[in-house]
């Protein structure tokens, strides 16, 4: 194959081979203990501390790291595990610099705040390297949960569960565990199979029964999990994709960026996943900026996110932005699709820039066409596969849905698409499962 | 710049930092390596008497403590004196000095505590040519238990009575250099003096142990599984040898006696408050052994500056200049009243002065909904905790309550300078009524 960044189309193997490697290699290289141990030092241990109250999910920080500082990392582990039992993905998925460091001390004194998520990291790799489980089980309680969705949310609610004595059934309607951490996350950020490594990690607590490819409404209806079941948990994320509502849409070559950044993560050889010369990705989350920087690392010639609102409205983080920029992406803030031309394929998106006002968003007369053989739609997720019967407001579930049903993650009400978020409504879910189960207060 | 020229009982140097004796005064190759760099004198290592020299152990003869990113903060030693013949380092001396006129270059002795052997070592010295003696009552480890170093000045009697032989057989300057692993440092300071010291150097290095190897159950530094007490140095013992320089300074019985102070000395800023505090010169080790010679040019550089920035022209305008000011605590004034005072634009709201205030003293901290911390004077003692936990330099700082004014804590009006000896809660104030 002699394919370039040059070569036109939707196309594989645009580097040459030894490129990927580097390419996909872990965006953030973990501390060594020395380099944690100064990055440790730098923590002030403040009380009340403002960057334990910013995280979803209440770690205690300044306790963590001190655990670190002194040569401690299993006990700081244990400190964010019994918190965030995914602590090892949200340390490489959280966007710290809109949550725990932003608001880090140091960061308002200096602008350079304690590396958190590094230090998680840290602590959490170090114990997961030796294969240790930190929490064991309760006694039995004999009662049976069933989980619907193993993505962050459902294995949150899980793990919680089983080590409450609950014997949990998890269902999940794709081939792996994860949910998102498995097919949603950048390549770069979860290096070495680490979702499927922290998932098996954290089925270690037992009492866990997983059960892939199983989708609910199609292999199984809730009123029947509802009638097997103590009580069941929907964590089923957001399944559908919005539609661009442009002409031309349907055009091969348009896709939905979280279809390609799934296949990016699932292909076994990167040099064999095709992508555009000209890629134009749609939207300004963290989807975006996911789609785009990979389709530059591999190979595409241009790549250009076009943003319908201005920078500061944008979803992905100024440092997501940034990271965008600097590998070589164009965003272009303040533009909405108007139709995507082309004859067989793809060929070009016409765009007209807009008008932020009061009364919505305003499409002026001027624009401008991008040469584009590869669209992708990034302009968010909706909930698709909902049980009948359910109430859906604002686009959500609640996050009581029933005497025995809960819900939580994305496809809850309440907090921020986020995977540590989702972690938070899981767990907090299973404690409410287990109060009502077992009687107990809280 | 300022002038740094500097004479020590006689003993001149082109600036007062000497390299204390130590592992880095035990060659000829370091020694000139020293002056190369600019230091202005060197102690040179422990001589001991004539015979086969001592040994050392062959295991680590070093233990330390760090900070976050290996910044040693503290070293501690059980090396000995001079492990090589007596005859190969008076030869190095006495070619050194020839070489280095314009550097201070001073021999440090430790021998059995009889006039014999005082007297040997000091005929075997005389034509090094070297500008004076400093008498090693100090390390603590090894020797000490030979009933040398400081097994001797822990002992004031002992103390004077061989820095009266040292008188009787040399005409050298003597330095005497003492212990602080000893109650009162004044004892054998005024021991030296009546001995007939011409200056006391001080400190030497402190008992320790630098921390336990909690798998084997040793003491560091460990030599097959055993280890024992060493001379602790450096950064640490800063505080402990200022406190001991001016204890001497201020003392009726030692006032005036010349003291080259040793104890941490890493920057100049160290050297110059070892000065202020009565020291004439002062002596460096751990700072060299953890940095290499050349920090010596910071601290010339520094010590200049500073006396530039001050108007002083000559050292001895620095040197005492703050013992005046050391006290007793009963003498300080208990009408200055200061209370805390946060300032809110300096402030990163890391709320470490209220916990530290809440938790561990006097209540005084205010924490509002949005973090804002302010002081409660009703309260405030101004203990001064809050400014020493805060991160933030300057940001708390304590401010007097000026004459007349109402505390607000005691309801007290502040009033002019009074003590604790005119106290009425003082029960010698009562007695003496």
């Amino acid at each position: 194959m002699s394919n370039s960044q040059l070569t036109p189309g939707i196309v594989p193997a645009r580097l040459p081979a030894a490129s990927y490697e580097a390419n996909f290699a872990d965006h953030t290289p973990p501390l060594d203990r020395h380099e944690a141990q100064v990055a440790a030092d730098r923590c002030y241990f403040c009380h009340d501390a403002p960057c334990m109250t910013a995280c979803p999910t209440s770690i205690d920080i300044p306790l963590f790291i001190r655990q670190i500082a002194t040569g401690t990392p299993d006990a700081a582990a244990k400190t964010i595990l019994s918190q965030n039992i995914m602590g090892g993905m949200c340390a490489r998925v959280c966007p710290t610099e809109t949550l725990c460091e932003e608001v880090c001390v140091r960061e308002v004194a200096e602008g350079k705040p304690v590396e958190i998520g590094r230090l998680q990291r840290f602590a959490t790799d170090t114990l997961m390297a030796r294969g240790v489980h930190p929490f064991t089980r309760a006694a039995a309680t004999g009662k049976r949960v069933a989980v619907v969705g193993a993505g962050p949310a459902g294995l949150a609610c899980a793990h919680r569960l089983a080590m409450k004595g609950h014997e949990v059934t998890v269902l999940e309607r794709r081939p792996k565990a994860g949910g998102l951490n498995e097919y949603g996350i950048a390549t770069y950020k979860s290096t070495h199979d680490f979702a499927a490594r922290e998932v098996d990690w954290l089925l270690k607590i037992g009492g866990i029964t997983l059960k892939t490819g199983v989708t609910l409404g199609k292999d199984i209806a809730l009123a029947d999990l509802l009638a097997d079941y103590d009580a069941v948990f929907l964590g089923i994320g957001l399944a559908g994709v919005n539609a661009l509502r442009a002409a031309g849409e349907d055009l091969p070559g348009v896709e939905n960026a979280v279809d390609f950044i799934a296949g990016l993560r699932q292909a076994a050889d990167r040099s064999g996943v095709a992508v555009g010369r000209d890629v134009v990705v749609i939207g300004g989350g963290m989807t975006a900026v996911d789609a785009a920087v990979q389709s530059k690392l591999l190979g595409a010639e241009n790549v250009t996110i076009v943003y319908r609102r201005g920078k500061e409205k944008m979803s992905a983080s100024g440092y997501e932005q940034e990271h965008a920029t600097q590998t070589g992406v164009r965003i272009i803030y303040g533009a909405a699709p108007v139709k995507v031309t082309g004859g067989a394929r793809a060929e070009a998106v016409e765009f007209a820039y807009t008008q932020d006002s009061p009364e919505g968003l305003k499409l002026l007369g001027e624009g401008f066409t991008l040469k584009a053989d590869q669209v992708f739609k990034a302009i968010g997720q909706t909930l698709a596969g909902v049980p009948e019967g359910l109430t859906v407001a604002a686009g959500k579930l609640p996050k009581r849905a029933g005497d025995k049903l809960w819900c939580g993650g994305d496809c809850a009400l309440g907090g921020e698409d986020l995977t540590v978020t989702a972690v938070a409504e899981g767990r907090d879910a299973a404690e409410e499962i287990h109060a009502a189960l077992t009687g107990a207060a809280g | 710049m300022a002038n740094l020229a500097s004479n020590f009982i006689g003993i001149k140097s082109p600036n007062p930092f000497w390299l204390a004796s130590a592992p880095p005064t035990d060659k000829k190759v370091n020694v000139e390596r020293a002056y190369e760099a600019g230091w202005g004198g060197v102690v040179w290592k422990t001589l001991g008497s004539e015979g086969p020299p001592v040994v050392n152990v062959n295991g680590p003869r070093y233990g330390a403590i760090w900070g976050a990113d290996r910044r040693l903060l503290g070293l501690n030693n059980i090396e000995l004196i001079t492990d090589r013949p007596l005859e190969v380092n008076l030869q190095e001396i006495k070619e050194v000095k020839r070489k280095w006129r314009d550097r201070a270059l001073i021999i440090s002795l430790m021998v059995p505590c009889d006039e014999e052997s005082w007297k040997d070592i000091l005929k075997r010295i005389e034509d090094t040519e070297a500008d004076g003696v400093e008498l090693n009552f100090g390390c603590p480890h090894g020797m000490a238990e030979r009933g040398m170093g400081s097994a001797v000045g822990q002992v004031p009697e002992y103390i004077e009575m061989v820095t009266r032989w040292v008188k009787q057989y040399s005409r050298m300057p003597c330095i005497v250099k003492l212990t602080p692993n000893i109650t009162d440092i004044r004892k054998p300071a005024e021991a030296a003096k009546r001995g007939g010291a011409d200056a006391v150097s001080l400190i030497n290095t402190i008992n320790s142990i630098t921390s336990v190897d909690l798998d084997d159950f040793a003491p560091e530094p460990t030599i097959d599984g055993k280890g024992t007490h060493g001379g602790y140095c450096g950064p640490a013992v800063k505080p402990i040898a200022l406190n001991m320089v001016a204890e001497i300074a201020r003392s009726r019985e030692t006032a005036g006696i010349p003291i080259s102070g040793i104890g941490g000395v890493t920057t100049w800023r160290d050297a110059a408050e070892f000065m202020a505090l009565g020291a004439g010169n002062v002596q460096v080790c751990t700072a060299a052994m953890t940095y290499g010679f050349k920090v010596v040019q910071e601290m010339i550089s520094g010590l200049s500056d500073y006396m530039d920035r001050k108007g002083f022209t000559d050292t001895t305008e620095l040197v005492g200049r703050a013992v005046p000011n050391v006290t007793d605590w009963q003498f300080l004034n208990l009408n200055y009243v200061t209370k805390a005072h946060i300032s809110q634009d300096d402030c990163i709201k890391c709320g470490r002065c209220y916990i530290a205030c809440e938790d561990t003293s006097h209540q005084a901290i205010e924490m509002g909904a949005d973090r804002t911390f302010t002081v409660k004077d009703e309260e405030c003692v101004a203990c001064n905790l809050c400014v020493n936990v805060c991160p933030v330099e300057n940001c708390i700082t304590m401010v007097q309550l000026p004459k007349g004014q109402v505390d607000p804590r005691t309801g007290a009006t502040v009033g002019d300078y009074a003590n604790w000896t005119q106290h009425p809660n003082n029960p010698s104030v009562r007695a003496a009524e």
